[in-house]
């Protein structure tokens, strides 16, 4: 049997494995633990946190659509100071790398979160402007290049960790937001967010969603994740976290083959609450099977 | 609190009553560790259907080790579930929520059931120890019935149609019995928790009531299911997780939308 090596690099932060979790999806791993070892994932990406704390949207939050699901939670969080009291010595406990989601309203909320997690004992930052659910910033900062460009490059000034930033799939032109990023400052990049979606009751006639609009996610968004992860692999040069629909190891190797350094499980973690140790299993008995020593062997290798 | 995985065989699975099933899921590690007002996530393992569904614990039966839920059929999820044969086997994650607080004895209690909301309150019903006033309501039938007379409350019944009981709703039924309690412990449909609860604050009678909201996780990771509520000395109302801050609140805690 070959020796393998599961661990993967991005921007100088070496994690065991390539596993992480979408932001909004494992909470800070503290709602998971009853259920997963937290020292077998690779990074936990928490959820999105804001300088101050955000109430969200009202409920409904959530519906289920075929193969998937919506949500409109709008970055409900309790802040910083919460984040950095109980998460982070929660999550210090566990051998594993921090990505925290930091989100805002506006470019000097976004500069604010940045150097208040910047000081905190986190491992990169993930900025994120791709929320749709909230009416400013968010979205609104995530699908316009040279906004893109303007909002990284003011982080960036604030922020003393590696930043990811991640990306918006509600655009024309996928690779024009990501160059914009990255000229802007980013470290990594991740991708991608959810779709906009809407449900409607029939017999209510009226949004299931209490936002209306929602972000779409779940095993139906795959295809598109993994040709928009693609792209972007294809036309800058930072590494790439990919993400959208990944269910079991399959899915997640499609996405390193496609380019991504690691990928992060999201919805899986609703339908399996095994699932992110699921698949660093499965990816690592991939790379027995297929006598692959390292992941950089398969990296991208569609051309 | 722990919560597990456990695949539940299932023992029984019947239609007690027009689209409402009764299903006996063997989960012996969960239904240890269960307590009246807790639910189950049970997944159905079908791709288009990703998420769980979250049902109340309808009866714990520690003994044998099983779990009974009662549910009816709304979409393709519990459709599905109403068509699983006897022995074949479902995902569950459980026991989740917190129950009901059932740590002061109250010498009179109580209970308000609306339609599918009804089965947690068996449960309940079997852990209280003082008087027991059961108010239950349904379009038609309240579920039920005979298991709470069973259990030594006195039980009193409407029906949206007037089929049984009263004609009318339970607030209706509330006002027409007028009954006296130290606690209300009720469940049912939204609508009917806020007249409820309403009723409960006019005649100054604490309430715990169980609240449901659409949920992906079940856990409190995805922060889907909140609600606002207002705990007392707060000045600002907050989004509490059904899931994992409830189901079961106080009553006059509870923000109401319109």
């Amino acid at each position: 049997m070959t020796d393998i090596d599961t661990t993967v690099n991005i921007c100088g932060i070496e994690m065991k494995n390539p596993v992480t979790t979408a932001s909004g999806t494992f909470g800070s791993g503290r709602e998971f633990s009853d259920f997963v070892d937290i020292n077998r994932i690779g990074a936990v990406t928490v959820k999105g946190v804001s300088s101050v704390p955000w109430k969200g949207n009202d409920s409904p939050r959530i519906a289920e659509v075929y193969g998937g699901m919506l949500n409109s939670v709008g970055l409900q969080n309790p802040g910083a100071k919460w984040f950095i009291e109980n998460d982070i010595p929660f999550l210090k406990k566990y051998d594993t790398k921090i990505i925290v989601n930091i989100c805002g309203h506006t470019i000097g909320e976004y500069c604010d979160i940045a150097e208040i997690m910047s000081d905190a004992d986190v491992d990169m930052l993930e900025l994120n402007i791709s929320c749709p659910n909230v009416r400013e910033g968010g979205i609104a900062f995530g699908t316009v290049a040279p906004m893109v460009e303007k909002v990284v490059k003011s982080v960036k000034k604030y922020c003393k960790k590696p930043l990811i930033v991640k990306l918006s799939p509600n655009v024309t032109d996928i690779t024009e937001i990501a160059k914009a990023a990255v000229s802007g400052g980013a470290d990594a990049l991740s991708l991608i967010n959810t779709l906009m979606g809407m449900k409607i009751d029939i017999k209510k006639r009226k949004p299931v969603l209490a936002n209306k609009i929602g972000g779409f996610s779940g095993p139906a968004i795959k295809p598109v994740a993994v040709r928009m992860v693609y792209q972007v692999c294809k036309c800058v040069d930072v590494p790439v976290i990919g993400m959208g629909g990944i269910i079991n190891s399959d899915d997640a190797i499609e996405f390193i083959m496609a380019g991504a350094t690691m990928i992060s499980v999201g919805t899986a973690n609703f339908m399996n609450p095994k699932a992110t140790t699921e698949i660093a299993d499965g990816i690592e008995k991939f790379m027995y099977e297929n006598n692959i020593k390292n992941l950089s062997e398969i990296r991208g290798i569609i051309d | 609190m722990q919560k597990i995985i456990e695949m539940a065989e299932i023992l029984e699975n019947e239609e007690i009553q027009d689209s409402i099933f009764r299903m006996t899921l063997s989960l012996p590690e969960i239904s240890r560790m269960a307590v009246s007002g807790q639910f189950i996530n049970i997944y159905t393992g079908l791709g288009e259907n990703i998420l769980p569904r979250p049902i109340s614990i309808n009866e714990i039966d520690a003994i044998e080790g099983n779990i009974i839920v009662t549910y009816q059929v709304v979409g393709k999820g519990t459709d599905f579930f109403s068509k699983c044969p006897v022995g074949c086997e479902l995902k569950v994650v459980g026991p989740l929520g917190n129950g009901f607080d059932l740590s002061k004895k109250y010498e009179k209690n109580i209970i308000v059931g609306g339609g599918i909301g009804i089965p947690p309150l068996v449960e309940l019903c079997k852990h209280i120890e003082g008087r027991k006033f059961v108010f239950l309501g349904a379009k038609s039938k309240p579920i039920y019935e005979d298991d709470f007379r069973n259990l030594g409350a006195e039980v009193f019944i409407c029906s949206d149609d007037g089929n049984t009981g009263m004609k009318g709703n339970v607030v209706e039924l509330l006002n027409d019995i007028q009954p006296e309690g130290d606690m209300l412990f009720s469940c049912g449909p939204k609508i009917m928790l806020k007249y409820v609860s309403k009723w409960a604050a006019e005649n100054n009678i604490p309430a715990q009531i169980s609240l449901e909201e659409r949920m992906a996780c079940g856990i409190g990771a995805c922060v889907g299911c909140t609600v606002k509520i207002q705990k007392k000395g707060d000045s600002d109302w907050q989004n509490l997780k059904v899931c994992k801050d409830g189901p079961v609140f106080m009553s006059d805690e509870v923000i109401w939308d319109d």
